[in-house]
């Protein structure tokens, strides 16, 4: 059967590349990682291929392999905060969405409303979110206010751990409802300047959000006033049934790590199970219309031109690296029009879109803007420029009402 | 020596000064206005773009505040964007130190400071209400003692973290396989006091300035000791000459007992304008402007916050209350600071004017609040503004336009080339500065150094 709907691609940028020795490969710029003009060049690279959107990572923590933190003095440790780095770039781009990584654990879902919200008025309507769980002792330590128990690869099945993990993605399912309730709290109306009565604002249209959950409680409404999408869209990387559910409660798109076509068959019919268990299937989506999660599959990418090029860079990198790099998701080193293959192949699982990890900066994100997208473009598989000016418009997701507006679906 | 003026460009805020009816107001969250601005603050060679915060809408009488410009953005969000479309101005965000972690604000600042090339100020408040607190996981109640021990202690939890990493941590070398140096400190840090206990290790590398600038924004005798033993600077309402001489003297006089120098706190008040191209052009601005300000339904609503009680009832343009406030009464004003410490007096006081001057309600309260602070042609407010820094009344101001976006355009124009005549502003940015160079602040101080003469002097 053919593919009619359209194929999306986004990029996920992290520090010089996903492999942990890209900053070392030629063309890297590991001088300049926490400079703004570093990022605002690659999210004009990302934007001139017409690519969706761009996401920013981050975390709570030191960059780690292995047990101990900051260990490796041959590894790029340190970051900057991802959603100012999203807001520093927008200015400089005007298309290409932006999607920045924000904790939910330890911080204040108020904050992160006005922040995202703010997001969307500086990009004019191109911000999104993906929230994320911070769920080590060490991150805790950071705030001192709540212990939390060790975690290693090998105990995140011991019943106590699961629990407190489960624990933590409610508390970002609170903290993503306290947020888009926020969003929602100043109709889009709200702001009236009627002289005559002397109102600048209609307060009938601002609206108290009374959330009160088991971790916080939020009055409202937000200082900031309803965000240019309404509710900038919300995106969640997820690789088990946990992350799967918070995914179908929380969130527009989710990011998941098939390792291979048929395993993005499994994966895609366990996150339609997890919106039908948490009740999303057949109706309203959180907030966001009544569409179903977009499914997007990660890959590590390394690209070049000549026919094994690329993964002899790779090797390159592990061998600099001392380690063959693995990571949470599959790994592909290939030329442009292998890539392409593996892409319009793999969608036919029923994936909406694929996450590029860039295994080094700038190179691969280059390839990906110069190569892989005309690639796709000769096939007919890919868009010949932006069309839309929001990100919302973009992933074909209508722009929701306030959910307090009367008459609101 | 000729002291150089420090100005500060503030976006205005969301109370009665913002005018919003006049045909000039332009939107208060559109990204523009905020970069209009900052443009206008660049172009005019300020020192620094200023943010407000408020993390609660307004109310009075149970009610959402609606008469005012109202709906901001989120202030580090927002800077980060002004970053990108500015190159020199410094970047000021009000940041309450009551509703945040020391780690996300020091993450936060350091991040701004490097997106910015070391342009971020952190002006830190501390005003915690069980109201403002209803929005937030953390939001108890300090009383207001604890509440400047907790905020020094903050202060001095984020300059620990601004520290950890070392200098030259990075060397980002691949051709020894180093990105950082061994050895080198990259990000270990512990902090226990008693409001406190963090360790771990910090995400974000040394930053340009190393401390962003840190303003105090306060005029109580607690918030001046706050600034002179944890801020750079301190943003003040004493904008008149009397008032700023003796504040000036109180606050600068407080420095040596934490080994400071006078010129090490910088005193900023915060100051509103009217220009005219004759003094009585000005007056008529003035006037007409402060009309805008107190609409009929403000001026009754600026009478309730004495009176604290419902006078809906009564006409802006007829006579005051005949009787007196109620000072048992429970406070009909949420989300704001108490503006009125005998309100009975203050009361009396206006009524006793309104009767002499033969003053409607709304006549009165446009008489008695907020006057502009400077009203005059470029010339006497370039004069006025330097005698205030050359008298030590002050070292500079931070300007609040009544109009988004457009409201410094003419301060800039008219002003600044004034003020650069006589030899007191600067006529260009010096390039590869952070805003503490340019400032006179010198390089960081040291955390240690500032916890050593803090807790030293309040031992003693």
């Amino acid at each position: 059967m053919p593919e009619t709907r359209e194929l999306h691609l986004a990029v996920a940028l992290d520090g010089a590349g996903w492999h942990p020795a890209a900053w070392r490969s030629p063309g890297a710029r590991p001088g300049e990682l926490f400079s703004a003009g570093y990022w605002a060049d690659l999210a004009r690279e990302a934007e001139a291929g017409a690519l969706d959107f761009l996401t920013i990572e981050d975390s709570l923590g030191l960059q780690r392999r292995g047990p101990r933190v900051g260990d490796r003095g041959d590894q790029v440790r340190g970051r900057l905060d991802a959603v100012l780095t999203a807001a520093r770039i927008a200015p400089h781009t005007t298309r290409i969405g932006l999607v920045p990584t924000a904790v939910t654990t330890h911080t204040e879902p108020f904050h992160l409303s006005t922040s995202i919200a703010t997001l969307d008025y500086v990009s004019e309507g191109r911000a999104g979110w993906r929230p994320r769980v911070a769920a080590s002792p060490e991150e805790a330590w950071h705030f001192g206010r709540r212990e939390f128990p060790p975690l290693t690869p090998e105990n995140v099945t011991d019943p106590a751990v699961a629990a407190h993990l489960s624990d933590l993605f409610d508390e970002a399912a609170d903290a993503v409802e306290v947020v888009r309730r926020l969003w929602d709290s100043w109709e889009d109306d709200a702001v009236i300047r009627d002289e005559p009565s002397g109102r600048f604002v209609d307060r009938d249209k601002l609206h108290y959000i009374d959330f009160d959950g088991r971790w916080f409680a939020v009055r409202g409404p937000s200082i900031t006033p309803r965000p240019p999408q309404g509710q900038p869209v919300v995106a969640s990387l997820a690789h088990a049934e946990v992350p799967y559910r918070f995914a179908a409660r929380a969130s527009d798109i989710v990011f998941v790590t098939p390792a291979s076509a048929g395993h993005a068959v499994t994966i895609v019919q366990e996150v339609r199970a997890a919106e039908l268990a948490v009740g999303r299937a057949g109706r309203a989506g959180p907030g966001s219309g009544a569409a179903p999660l977009a499914v997007y599959a990660d890959l590590v990418v390394f690209i070049d031109e000549a026919p094994g090029a690329a993964a002899a860079r790779k090797r390159r990198l592990d061998d600099l690296d001392g380690a063959e790099f693995a990571t949470d998701c599959a790994i592909v080193a290939g030329t442009p029009a292998e890539l392409a293959d593996l892409l319009l192949g793999w969608r036919q699982a029923g994936l909406d879109g694929f996450r590029l990890r860039p295994g080094a900066l700038p190179h691969d994100l280059e390839q990906i803007t110069r190569a892989l997208v005309p690639e796709l473009r000769r096939r007919g598989a890919f868009r010949s420029g932006y069309a839309e000016s929001t990100l919302r418009e973009r992933l074909a997701l209508p722009r929701p009402a306030s959910r307090y507006q009367i008459g609101a679906a | 020596m000729t002291k150089q003026v420090i100005l500060g460009a503030h976006f205005p805020g969301v109370n009665n000064h913002t005018v919003w009816s006049d045909p000039e107001a332009g939107s208060q969250i559109a990204f523009s206005s905020f970069a209009h601005l900052a443009r206008t603050a660049e172009a005019g060679l300020f020192d620094f773009f200023f943010l407000a915060e408020g993390l609660r809408l307004r109310e009075q009488r149970g009610k959402i505040h609606d008469l005012d410009v109202v709906g901001r953005p989120n202030t580090m969000t927002v800077l980060a964007a002004v970053a990108a479309v500015t190159e020199h101005l410094g970047l000021a965000g009000t940041i309450q130190a009551t509703y945040n972690e020391p780690y996300e604000i020091a993450r936060q600042f350091a991040t701004l400071d490097h997106l910015s090339g070391g342009r971020a100020v952190w002006n830190v408040v501390t005003s915690p209400d069980a109201f403002t607190g209803e929005n937030f996981r953390h939001g108890g109640y300090l009383d207001r003692g604890d509440r400047y021990v907790r905020a020094a202690e903050f202060v001095q939890a984020t300059r620990e973290l601004w520290e950890s990493w070392d200098g030259d941590a990075i060397v980002a070398d691949p051709a020894r396989g180093e990105f950082s140096r061994p050895g080198a400190r990259r990000g270990r840090f512990e902090y226990r006091t008693e409001n406190f206990g963090i360790s771990g290790n910090f995400t974000v590398p040394r930053s340009p300035q190393v401390h962003p600038v840190i303003l105090q924004a306060g005029d109580s005798d607690g918030g001046r000791e706050f600034a002179a033993h944890s801020a750079d600077g301190i943003f003040t309402r004493h904008s008149t000459y009397d008032a700023g001489r003796a504040f000036y003297a109180d606050v600068k006089s407080r420095l040596a007992r934490y080994g400071r120098s006078p010129d090490s706190l910088k005193v900023l008040p915060g100051a509103s304008f009217v220009l005219g191209d004759t003094p009585a052009d000005a007056e008529e601005r003035a006037r007409h402007i402060r009309r805008q300000q107190v609409s009929p339904q403000t001026a009754i609503l600026m009478l309730e916050q004495v009176w604290n009680t419902d006078l809906s009832s009564f006409d802006a343009e007829g006579p005051l209350p005949p009787f007196d406030p109620d000072p048992e009464a429970p406070s009909i004003i949420q989300g704001r600071a108490r503006m009125y410490d005998d309100p009975v007096a203050v009361a009396r006081k206006w009524r006793a004017l309104a009767e002499e001057k033969s003053l409607s309600i709304r006549d009165l309260i446009i008489e008695v609040t907020g006057r502009q602070t400077f009203t005059g042609t470029p010339a006497s407010v370039a004069a006025e503004i330097n005698r205030s820094v050359q008298d030590d009344a002050c070292d500079g101001f931070i300007l609040v336009p009544h109009l988004i976006p457009a409201g410094l355009d003419e301060f800039a124009a008219t002003v600044v080339p004034l003020l650069q005549e006589r030899g007191v502003f600067r006529s260009s940015y010096e390039e590869g500065t952070t805003l503490r160079d340019r400032l006179g602040l010198g390089p960081a101080r040291p955390a240690a150094s500032w916890a050593a003469a803090r807790t030293e002097h309040v031992d003693a």
